[in-house]
């Protein structure tokens, strides 16, 4: 079955493409007895990764329709970040993707900074690279363990939680927070280094390296993982992006796009030599193999971040009060789960007008009802599993 | 106390990116007298067309400009904020309290606009499109058709700003339960807990006593 044609043209899938209302499909269902089930995945399930909803229509074991269901962990973001000011914001946004909070900082502080026209000092921008990058280990390598899990190996999973948990240590000692760090200011960064941590750091990175070849050896080499992973849920390059889908779930559709490389220079990024990985398969096999790679490739950054780490302080000057001067930005940073982006408009105070958050997640996931349709139940938790979303992420 | 904002550097700014140019170059050619306005925001393409024209100005960007990738579709309300108390430091988006609309980059015709941004994973460009929507009666053309995963991002701007978008599919709500009142990210739906109690962490920018600011241009 090639999927490159909406499933809605093969044999056997005269779905409509916008009746995937549920409940009138099932009346349907009724009136012309055709047996089909509706299966309610979640909002509690393992699959799940938090409370998404996936109400998924079945015929015998395959998927004829789906819709998930979100906004059960809507905490309405958009409308809080214009009740705050612009340093009180990162303690919010810090919540969006949990897994990688300090990633989730950048983009908005840098949009303010953009605004007020201040740039960091080189060293706040290295910290900054190497903690994005840390945050992006942390969360990939969760991944790269619990994909395992969807498959039914136990034994990743562990390694996964084990593993980042030096990772988090790192965090947690350069900004106090495991998981929420709110070390970026308008200007740099809180804090420097602590004494040591360089050294501690550069072993982490030799415990993840390794840990990455277990995983390619266990996972990326087995045959019933490749079974089960190979040709499921593939995504096409112009599909894909038409929806919005990002990061290297993009990627492993073949498209070589990263907005570390080809966006508008953000960080200390066009200083560093790094690989942009790209799978032509675009199935859960490929999601799985280029974050492996793209695992390798941070820590590849982190390394030579800390071989060039420049010195001089952390924080520029900036006014005791801040104060956005008016205007409206639009930053863009590629973050872990994919593309994340703010759209800040400013009147020229202490709070924003109206900030627009765009996540990765939500478009990732936006592309699930065309997606799973034709697929097997049981591969539907790996493409759930392989599209890793963060809910907070989807629901922001 | 001074807290004079620092100036962003305007010399440059004035020069529009050649990129930002050629794309504006471009869509004025495809859809004429559909552009009302477009600016260089920090480097990025900001354009803004008449309503009429907001589905083209999609069908344009992904067919000629290449922009195959939908990053988002929002709205958003120029209305201020006014709290029926006139609270001081209820909006703090607006260094003074604000008594009539006043529009950001591009401009607006009127409280409700909705805005979307491509780009191209190719050409590595990027095009936010705004498009005015008539307070009374808000309805715009949806994109869904041109970009599928639009669909999301277009339920979302359905029930935050009561947007309605001909040609959607099926609008529903995405975040909010069924049977909810009201257009959430609408300036005037009320944050309530803002309303219980003003937001204490304004006190948090007045100086510590007997510190002095030596770097901070206070």
């Amino acid at each position: 079955m090639t999927t490159t044609q909406p499933p809605s043209q093969l044999p056997g899938f005269e779905v409509e493409p916008g009746s995937l209302n549920p409940l009138a499909d099932a009346r349907l269902a009724v009136e012309l007895d055709t047996g089909d089930m509706i299966l309610n995945m979640g909002p509690q399930h393992p699959a799940t990764h938090g409370t998404l909803r996936l109400v998924v229509r079945l015929d015998g074991e395959r998927v004829i329709a789906a819709d998930p269901v979100i906004g059960y962990m809507h905490r309405g973001y958009e409308k809080l970040t214009e009740f705050r000011t612009y340093p009180q914001i990162t303690t919010l946004i810090n919540r969006i993707d949990w897994l990688s909070s300090f990633a989730n900082e950048v983009p908005f502080i840098h949009a303010a900074e953009q605004l007020m026209g201040i740039e960091a000092p080189q060293r706040a921008q290295h910290i900054r690279t190497l903690l994005t990058e840390l945050s992006r280990i942390a969360t990939i390598y969760l991944f790269l363990g619990e994909m395992g899990l969807q498959v039914g190996a136990l034994t990743p999973a562990f390694w996964g939680f084990r593993d980042r948990e030096h990772v988090l240590n790192l965090i947690e000692g350069a900004t106090g927070g495991r998981f929420h760090p709110n070390f970026n200011r308008i200007g740099g960064v809180k804090d420097d280094l602590p004494w040591g941590w360089i050294v501690e750091c550069r072993a982490a990175m030799k415990r993840i390296l390794d840990g990455c070849d277990d995983f390619e050896d266990v996972l990326v080499g087995n045959e019933i993982f490749q079974a089960r992973t190979r040709g499921v849920g593939i995504i096409p390059a112009e599909l894909g992006a038409a929806y919005g889908v990002s990061g290297a779930n993009l990627r492993a559709s073949g498209v070589d796009w990263d907005l570390r490389r080809d966006g508008k220079p953000y960080l200390s990024y066009n200083e560093l030599d790094f690989k942009v990985w790209t799978h032509q398969d675009g199935d859960s096999f490929a999601r799985y193999w280029v974050r492996l790679q793209e695992t390798r490739e941070s820590v590849r950054m982190v390394l030579q971040l800390l071989d060039g780490l420049a010195s001089g302080p952390v924080m520029a000057k900036v006014p005791r009060i801040i104060k956005v001067p008016a205007g409206e930005v639009w930053v863009e940073t590629e973050n872990p789960l994919g593309q994340m982006g703010y759209y800040v408009v400013s009147k020229g105070a202490i709070g924003p007008f109206r900030v627009k958050i765009r996540s990765a997640s939500f478009s990732n996931v936006s592309i699930l009802p065309w997606l799973l349709r034709g697929l097997y139940v049981p591969d539907v938790v790996t493409v759930l599993g392989s599209l890793y979303f963060i809910l907070g992420d989807i629901d922001r | 106390m001074s807290d004079d904002v620092v100036a962003v550097e305007t010399a440059e700014a004035d020069i529009p990116d050649p990129v930002v140019g050629v794309l504006a170059a471009r869509l004025g050619e495809a859809l004429g007298d559909g552009i009302l306005a477009w600016e260089d925001s920090f480097g990025t393409l900001v354009i803004r067309v008449k309503p009429d024209s907001w589905a083209p100005a999609a069908e344009f960007a992904k067919g000629e400009l290449e922009c195959d990738y939908l990053s988002f579709i929002s709205g958003i309300d120029w209305q201020p904020v006014t709290r029926p108390d006139g609270q001081e430091g209820s909006d703090l988006s607006a260094p003074v309290q604000p008594t009539e609309m006043t529009f950001g980059v591009t401009g607006s015709a009127g409280r409700f606009q909705v805005f979307g941004h491509v780009q191209s994973t190719s050409r590595h460009w990027g095009v936010t499109i705004k498009s005015d929507v008539d307070e009374t009666d808000p309805r715009i053309a949806s994109w869904v058709a041109i970009y599928p995963g639009a669909d999301w991002h277009e339920r979302e701007c359905w029930e935050m700003y009561g947007i309605v978008f001909d040609g959607h599919p099926s609008l529903r709500n995405l975040y909010l339960p069924g049977g909810f009142e009201g257009h959430p990210l609408r300036k005037d739906f009320p944050l309530l807990a803002r309303e219980v109690k003003p937001w204490p962490g304004l006190v948090d920018v007045e100086p510590m006593p007997g510190v002095v600011d030596a770097e901070g241009g206070e």
